[in-house]
């Protein structure tokens, strides 16, 4: 027995601001103050603050230590882990009100949140089966193997109102029930954890904080359907992800929850995990189940579905990372218990992964139906720099953008689709009032572009001249024509792509012409971005009343456009400047006016 | 066979169940404009040319890979389908080299027949092109990626019907084009030149090389004697080019044309199919004889030759050492008929005109210059299509030129020879030869029609003379490698084998005039095709390869008797193993 636990984000995030050498540099100190048998340190997965990581918290007293540096350590050790006295300057300052030590759970942060997907993740040490058995693990694959029927573990997640986390929100159960009545001599689960979305990586973070999970959900479906063979497709840019989930495979597989006749049941499942290569469009269904077949990862037509005729022409059932997260919690605690959470049509809770111009970005798990204005102002702590909320983009490049006026819209899939977006996998990029709508809509079009497989036309050629179009908006060559044309396309894109890759690439484009029109009218009639992003579009000049004439502007300035004598205020001349702002940035006396 | 229950823009329709959309409208007398598809080989919903509403379905669905289903309700020409399919269209021609002045395949393109029926004549879009990538290393075809849509009809063909895989797309998104491997030279990998990909393409993104030019030259050359030979197939299928019904035999037009191009000589490779029969009959029967490596497999296929020494190197002992009609044509030009003439081997120039693109490589292979060094038995191989072009250049009214015959002597055949130009047609004609040379008695019959038609291997024993003798033939190359592994893997006992590259035989050759999909797919031009060489055959005095006069001439005067020294020096070849990657 331990009187300490420290636990240590081993997430991406926190493993790249340092985390990995802050469990060597606890380890050593905790040895040489001889607390090796008195004090234990996990790495876990991900707790979701990422902003500010490194990451770690000390049980039994919860205390959050965030941004923890290696120099700390000798500190927290000898006060905290030695003594007994948190080093309260150390810790998350949320977490300190009034010199008192408070619960994480009490923090703007979390408080409002609901971990049933990220529930393991931050608490177990991922890499050790028994942590994920203490809480509960494999209970619910040994309760499916040996007290339900597969007709009732599909009527249980059917009854739990459970919607694929990945995108598009199919009703999971309906799925596994699709895939169960296929009749084949072989049948096959897989699972996507291919997260593509910029900024999106819940899926990352329960594969990192929790493989097992997602392992016990994958036997849980093959049996609902009579699957053997499952496969996990990952990105190999996710290499913690692959390494904690290959340990787990593996030890799922030494421990009998893996392989032959499980828990004595007659019932078989194999795991495999293989790789993708980084394709966006290889997080659709069929492409993904093409790549894992060898081939150029391509979508077909469908139908057929892949519940008829999946991966090497068998049924397959296909879900996502978070989705199969859900998936045991549901067996053990019930359909009822689930669907109690979240809305009318969603059930549960879903992960969004916060970015962009927000305070605590990061990983927060909320109840479906909870409303915008809660995850930016009080989850996210808000804008910084005191601006202003302008929009929020759901959905990543598939998705469209949330404007103000909308931010109280309780989030659901289907309020989402409503209002010109999606759920998607869950990336949630705020953006305030420096934000061109243009460049946006130009960003993720220019991301579909460069992902589009290269199959069909519409997504192929349509997508491209969609971009040119935006492209010349965006340099203040539009023309009001332009704006029809941008809708039609998009569209033709639409209702005519292959996949749900070309037809929802328009969305961006169409959400902010909806919302922002204003914008694009002022880029094409007055040739001036308002967010003043647009490089074309700016003006650098500076004022003569706020220059000192220090000259330091003259000499950063990389094309000579800065002209001026010593004390006397200079001037720029806008056939030179090349607009890379580099002045500005240096002007110590705010002179420099962009617009 | 089930029935389903549909409409299709109001009409009630019953259709089969499994139909696609595209086939039940069909059904309705309604055409769906169609790009990419190819029936069985490229069903891949991707170029969305065919996209039709299907109530309740989200977005467009396209009919060619759409099933239909029990009440559903159809539309094919709203305004927003038509609409789609122009802008479709539009985007395609942004990025598409729009040279059709000049283009090889105006007014036999299928994207400016499509533009032409959609009266798409302008597009609205323009912005930037995918790099234009033209790969030009081949000996027998070109490939410019500015002309092409991306249909994947090429790779489909390429690696499905074909087996050979060596080309498919590269990148992704707008910079998506079709290459191989790495973007490695066609040269530099295992295609077997036998041109499916060409007759395959929509546009004019794939051609042949064209060498029309080196045979105008050659013809205007004073100093040059120059002979043309015309493959069993040609003429089947050279018809097709001037808008004859497929199947049409032109034999006599063609010889006409050829004559007023200007040609000295106008023969028949036909003479040297039975020449072929000669030499390959007897070296099944000394194999048999003499315990040699059996089965034999035939070897008048120069893609189907390239194929074995890529994939199936361990068969070359297998493979005959006859070499090919168009090679053995022209070797007995450059030897026996130059003597004859009195002319001297370096000015005879040997044109072939082929259904086959592999035979411009073939052309250049080692070992294929019976007159020496520096004197190829054939100077430029030709497809149909590009004597087409010649005929049409030169202005000459092909559908009404009279019906003339072959020069002396080499234009002497029997039907045994021009049944080569369909799948079994060698093995038919060498049987008649062989089993007459084992008995030695006259056959009753001389069809052996478990041999003939357009399935992909066909298989068939015989008693000849006490000896059971095991045959099989087989076309296209998967249909090959199908039947090859199982020899390979000791699974069969035949003596003889025919293979042919192109699925059906020459007269599915990658030479042969295009087809568009819209004909392919519901047309068998196979059969109908070889259809006209079965009758020519039936119709002919002389049946059997040994009957022909001018071969016996050639045995008395030069050759001796089959497999002798000479016709070894003369007619036969070998070949090498060569990587798969």
């Amino acid at each position: 027995m331990y009187r300490s636990h420290v636990l240590v984000c081993g997430g991406t995030g926190c493993t790249s601001s340092g985390s990995g050498r802050i469990v060597e540099a606890l380890e050593k100190e905790i040895a040489a103050a001889g607390l090796s048998e008195e004090v234990k340190v996990v790495k876990t997965g991900c707790f979701g603050l990422c902003a500010l990581g490194p990451i770690m918290i000390v049980y039994p007293e919860g205390a959050f230590y965030s941004m923890v540096k290696e120099k700390d350590i000798p500190e927290i050790v000898s006060e905290h882990l030695l003594k007994g006295r948190i080093v309260k300057r150390l810790l998350y300052s949320e977490t300190v009100k009034e010199d008192e030590v408070q619960s994480l759970s009490q923090t703007q942060f979390y408080s409002k949140q609901l971990r049933v997907a990220l529930r393991n993740c931050g608490v177990i040490d991922p890499e050790n089966i028994n942590e994920y058995i203490a809480y509960d693990g494999y209970q619910a694959l040994g309760k499916v193997l040996t007290e339900m029927t597969p007709q009732q573990v599909i009527d249980t997640i059917k009854a739990s109102g459970l919607r694929g986390r990945g995108g598009a929100g199919f009703p999971t159960g309906t799925k596994w029930s699709f895939a169960a009545a296929s009749v084949a001599d072989q049948k096959y689960v897989c699972c996507n954890a291919d997260e593509g979305d910029p900024g999106a990586f819940m899926d990352r973070s329960v594969l990192e904080g929790d493989p097992h999970v997602v392992i016990e959900a994958m036997a849980i479906a093959g049996y609902a359907i009579g699957a053997t063979q499952g496969y996990v497709y990952i990105r190999a840019e996710y290499p913690i992800a692959v390494k904690r989930l290959s340990i787990a495979i593996e030890q799922a597989r030494e421990m009998g929850m893996l392989g032959k006749n499980i828990f004595g049941s007659g019932f078989d499942f194999n795991l495999e995990i293989r790789l993708g290569a980084g394709a966006f469009v290889c997080g659709e269904e069929t492409a993904l189940m093409t790549s894992i077949e060898g081939h150029r990862g391509e979508p077909r037509p469908r139908p057929p579905f892949p519940a008829v005729k999946g991966l090497f022409g068998k049924p397959t059932v296909l879900n996502n990372v978070e989705t199969y997260a859900n998936v045991p919690r549901i067996i053990l605690k019930g359909a009822d218990w689930f669907a109690s959470m979240g809305t009318e049509k969603s059930k549960g809770t879903k992960v969004f992964a916060l970015g962009g111009k927000i305070h605590n970005t990061g990983l927060v798990e909320i109840p479906m139906g909870t409303t915008l204005r809660e995850i930016v102002e009080e989850i996210g702590g808000g804008i910084p720099n005191g601006k202003k909320f302008k929009a929020a983009q759901t959905g990543g490049p598939s998705g469209g953008c949330i404007p103000a006026s909308l931010i109280d819209t309780p989030i659901d899939y289907d309020n989402l689709i409503a209002i010109g977006s999606m759920m998607g996998s869950g990336g949630l990029i705020v953006m305030d009032e420096d934000t061109c709508m243009v460049d946006i809509a130009k960003f993720f079009l220019e991301f579909t572009v460069d992902e589009s497989c290269g199959k069909c036309t519409p997504c192929r050629v349509g997508t491209k001249r969609l971009y040119e179009i935006l492209d010349k908006i965006s340099k203040g060559k539009g023309e009001m024509e332009d704006l029809d044309r941008l809708v039609e396309l998009a569209n033709y894109i639409k209702s005519n792509s292959l996949c749900g890759l070309g037809q929802t690439a328009p969305n961006p484009v169409l959400s902010t012409l909806r919302y922002f029109k204003d914008e694009y009218i002022a880029h094409i009639k007055d040739k001036t971005c308002p967010a003043g992003v647009c490089k074309e579009l700016l003006t650098y000049s500076i004022d003569p009343e706020k220059c000192k004439g220090c000259t330091l502007c003259a000499r950063v300035c990389p094309a000579d456009a800065i002209s001026g004598t010593v004390k006397n205020p200079h001037k720029i001349d806008r056939n030179k400047c090349l607009k890379c702002g580099a002045c500005m940035e240096k002007c110590r006396f705010g002179a420099i006016v962009k617009n | 066979m089930e029935n389903v229950n549909i409409t299709i823009n109001g009409m009630p329709l019953s259709v089969p169940k499994g139909s696609t959309i595209l086939e039940a409208a069909r059904l309705g007398n309604i055409d769906i404009p169609t790009l990419c598809y190819l029936k069985d080989i490229n069903e891949i919903g991707a170029c969305r040319m065919c996209v039709v509403e299907v109530k309740g379905a989200r977005g467009l669905v396209a009919s060619c890979v759409y099933p239909v289903a029990e009440g559903m309700e159809i539309r094919t020409n709203t305004p927003q389908i038509m609409e789609a399919r122009r802008t479709n269209l539009e985007l395609l021609l942004s990025n598409h080299e729009r040279k059709c002045l000049s283009c090889v395949r105006s007014t036999n393109c299928e994207l400016q027949k499509l533009c032409r029926d959609l009266k798409v004549d302008e597009t609205r879009f323009s912005g930037e092109k995918t790099p234009s990538m033209i790969d030009d290393s081949a000996a027998h075809m070109i490939r410019d990626n500015s002309k092409c849509v991306l249909c994947r009809r090429c790779v489909a063909v390429c690696s499905k019907l074909q087996d050979v895989a060596v080309i498919g797309a590269n990148e992704r998104g707008f910079k998506t084009h079709i290459g191989c491997a790495f973007d490695e030279d066609l040269a530099n990998v295992a295609c077997i030149s036998c041109g499916q990909c060409i007759v395959a393409c929509p546009t004019g993104a794939l051609q042949e090389k064209d060498q029309t030019k080196e045979v105008w030259d050659a013809l205007a050359d004073p100093d040059k004697k120059v002979i043309v030979q015309t493959a069993p197939s040609i003429r089947a299928t050279l018809g097709e080019s001037f808008g004859m019904p497929i199947g049409t035999n032109v034999e006599g037009k063609m010889v006409a044309a050829l004559r007023r191009l200007g040609f000295d000589g106008v023969y028949d490779t036909d003479l040297a199919a039975d020449l072929t029969i000669m030499e390959e009959a007897n070296e099944l029967v000394d194999r048999i004889k003499e315990g040699g490596t059996l089965p034999m497999i035939t070897s008048c296929s120069p893609g189907w030759i390239k194929y074995c020494e890529h994939i199936f190197p361990d068969l070359i002992p297998n493979l005959s050492t006859c070499k090919s009609p168009q090679q053995m044509f022209g070797a007995i030009a450059k030897t026996w008929y130059a003597k004859k003439m009195g002319i001297d081997p370096k000015n005879l120039f040997v044109v072939s005109v082929m259904p086959c693109t592999a035979k411009k490589f073939e052309v250049g292979r080692d070992g294929q210059s019976a007159a020496g060094e520096g004197c190829p038995d054939v100077d430029v191989a030709l497809t149909t299509r590009e004597i087409a072009r010649m005929i049409e250049t030169a202005g000459l009214d092909f559908v009404n030129l009279p019906d003339e015959e072959f020069d002396a002597p080499l234009g002497a055949s029997t039907g045994a020879a021009v049944i080569f130009g369909a799948t079994g047609g060698v093995m038919e004609a060498a049987l008649r030869t062989a089993v007459e040379t084992i008995t030695g008695e006259e056959l009753d019959r001389l069809e052996f029609t478990e041999v003939r038609g357009t399935k992909g291997i066909k298989e068939a024993s015989y008693n000849v003379g006490g000896l059971e003798v095991k045959v099989a033939v087989a076309s296209g190359m998967k249909n090959a490698k199908e039947l090859l592994t199982k020899v390979r893997n000791g699974e069969a006992d035949y003596q003889f084998i025919e293979i042919m590259g192109c699925p059906g035989g020459c007269v599915n050759g990658g030479g042969q005039p295009i087809q568009p999909a819209s004909v392919r797919n519901f047309v068998d031009l196979k059969s109908l095709r070889a259809k006209a060489l079965y009758d020519q055959d039936a119709n002919m005095p002389l049946r059997k390869s040994h009957d022909n006069p001018v071969l016996k001439e050639i045995y008395a005067d030069f050759l001796g008797k089959p497999g002798s020294h000479v016709a070894h020096e003369v007619l036969h070849t070998s070949y090498v193993k060569r990587t798969r990657y």
